[in-house]
């Protein structure tokens, strides 16, 4: 089977390699494994697959890794463009249009 | 900034040294700031999958049932079909799966009845304590994506429940998918208990525990499988059918109008028409668009749903080509070869939102591009379908 792979040259994710204490953390929670342990410092090593999820940067004790994270839904791009209370569809009472409840 | 964790990378080393503080030592709970949460009350022991209770150092804690019973299939399948999805959620707090003990794993989770589900049924006949927090009833990873599976909403529940009171290690298992809300390294800070990430899927628990808390790369990777992609359609068809259930009817109507028959005539043969091919838009946008996911050409969904709807088009374009066509029927049918792939091009769009691996800078991208189009297909296939009737 193809691996599913999204639009090329669009995320968010940045690296400041000098600010990388190589702990790893941000390995243990990527899960499209983005990056890669490489002589005691993280290397980014396949960019395009990178979701936005912010797992890396949440859990980054130095904010070596920075990305502006957010859910990959066009339902809740539409209801945060109509100005609906939540950024997201599923925050909506009786919403749930996302089918995000895996 | 948070200054560096020094423990950081040390997975492996149990923090005892914080279990017990003593007057020489300052006491590492630092949960009293962020004070309870905010449904501070134990779990009920009514709630359908609890079997017992179990008394422990931090009281009362209820038992729950490790094996599937006819309730919760019929909850899985209530909710896959969109019925009482948002209230599909279990009390958060402490539960106990089977006869757990002081050394048993801590197995942290959402309060999203499926999660917790998923949790219960994956252990194989091990002990465990499982804490489910409060996440609205979001499943782990979107409630992890919105912040309500949080760095604090885990420290306050795990002061809440005294898990330092039934347990002598100081060590949660995360799933691998809370990373987006949870830092670990302050977890370790505010409340003395050590994260460990263990993998994305439940069904891989036993085989982590048994490797000692050992994550093979194979557990860390979010795949998309066929079978996951087919159990959303149900809730990607309901949500078409709230936007449907006034669409098809107007068509069937407005099918209605013009022509040299009379309105009923009219409606039961075009307007029948305009219905059945806007429902082969949604057939492709909701149900093909997901199945075929990895096959349809094009990384953008929109693209992908597009595809989907030019393939339901095509025995409906052959199927009138045959039998020779007027002027008024060509422009009707030409019509809806625009407004088909539209509609399943919005439809495939939406499937965004239930990906595992859209991100949302690309999905911005792929809508500049897309949605205009789309709306200009509409108006313009919609206009022409019009047009039809009246030149017919």
């Amino acid at each position: 089977m193809e691996s599913l792979v999204y639009l090329k040259d669009v995320t968010t994710l940045h690296l400041t390699p000098e600010k990388c204490v190589g702990c790893g953390s941000c390995i243990e929670v990527c899960p499209h494994e983005v990056l890669l342990l490489n002589n005691g410092k993280v290397r980014i090593l396949q960019k395009d697959a990178c979701m936005e999820c912010g797992a890396c940067a949440r859990n980054c004790p130095t904010a070596a890794l920075t990305v502006q994270a957010g859910v990959g839904c066009a339902m809740a791009v539409i209801n945060s463009a109509l100005g609906r209370s939540g950024s997201s569809c599923c925050t909506l009472p009786g919403q749930g249009g996302c089918g995000c409840s895996l | 900034m948070e200054p560096l964790n020094p423990e950081k990378g040390s997975k492996t080393r149990p923090a005892f040294d914080v279990v017990f503080p003593t007057v020489s030592r300052p006491p590492p709970s630092k949960t009293d700031r962020l004070g309870p949460p905010e449904d501070a009350v134990p779990p009920s022991p009514g709630q359908q999958f609890v079997s017992g209770i179990l008394d422990t150092p931090a009281g009362p804690v209820p038992i729950v049932v490790p094996q599937k019973e006819a309730a919760d299939f019929r909850g899985t399948f209530r909710a896959r079909w969109g019925v009482g999805r948002m209230r599909y959620a279990v009390d958060p707090g402490l539960y106990a799966l089977r006869k757990p003990t002081e050394d048993s794993p801590v197995l942290v989770t959402a309060n999203y009845k499926m999660s917790f589900d998923r949790l219960r049924f994956s252990l194989q006949g091990r002990s465990a304590w499982i804490l489910v927090l409060d996440t609205k009833g979001i499943n782990v990873w979107c409630a992890a994506g919105k912040g309500t599976f949080s760095t604090e909403e885990l420290v306050r529940r795990v002061d809440f429940c005294a898990v330092d009171k039934v347990v002598t290690h100081r060590r949660l298992i995360l799933p691998q998918l809370a990373g987006p809300g949870v830092a670990a390294y302050r977890v370790k800070k505010l409340c003395g208990f050590e994260v460990v990430y263990g993998p994305i899927r439940a069904e891989d628990l036993p085989e982590f525990l048994d490797a000692g808390m050992k994550v093979v790369p194979r557990m860390r990777h979010k795949t998309f499988p066929i079978a996951e992609r087919v159990v959303l359609i149900p809730v990607e068809l309901v949500e078409a059918f709230k936007w449907a259930v006034f669409i098809l009817p107007a068509l069937f109507l407005l099918g209605g109008l013009g022509g040299p028959g009379s309105f009923p005539e009219n409606a039961l043969i075009h307007g029948s028409f305009a219905v059945a091919a806007a429902s082969l838009g949604i057939l492709a946008g909701a149900v093909l668009t997901p199945t075929l996911l990895p096959w349809l050409p094009g990384r953008a969904f929109s693209m992908k749903g597009a595809v989907a709807g030019c393939l339901t088009s095509i025995p409906l374009f052959a199927y009138y080509a045959l039998q020779g066509l007027s002027g008024a029927r060509s422009l009707e049918i030409l019509s809806w070869l625009v407004l088909i792939p539209a509609i399943a091009s919005f439809l495939g769009m939406n499937f965004t939102g239930a990906s595992t691996y859209t991100s949302l800078s690309g999905v911005k991208k792929e809508m500049r591009i897309a949605v205009p189009i789309q709306i200009v297909s509409a108006a313009l296939g919609l206009a022409g379908w019009l047009i039809s009737r009246f030149l017919a």
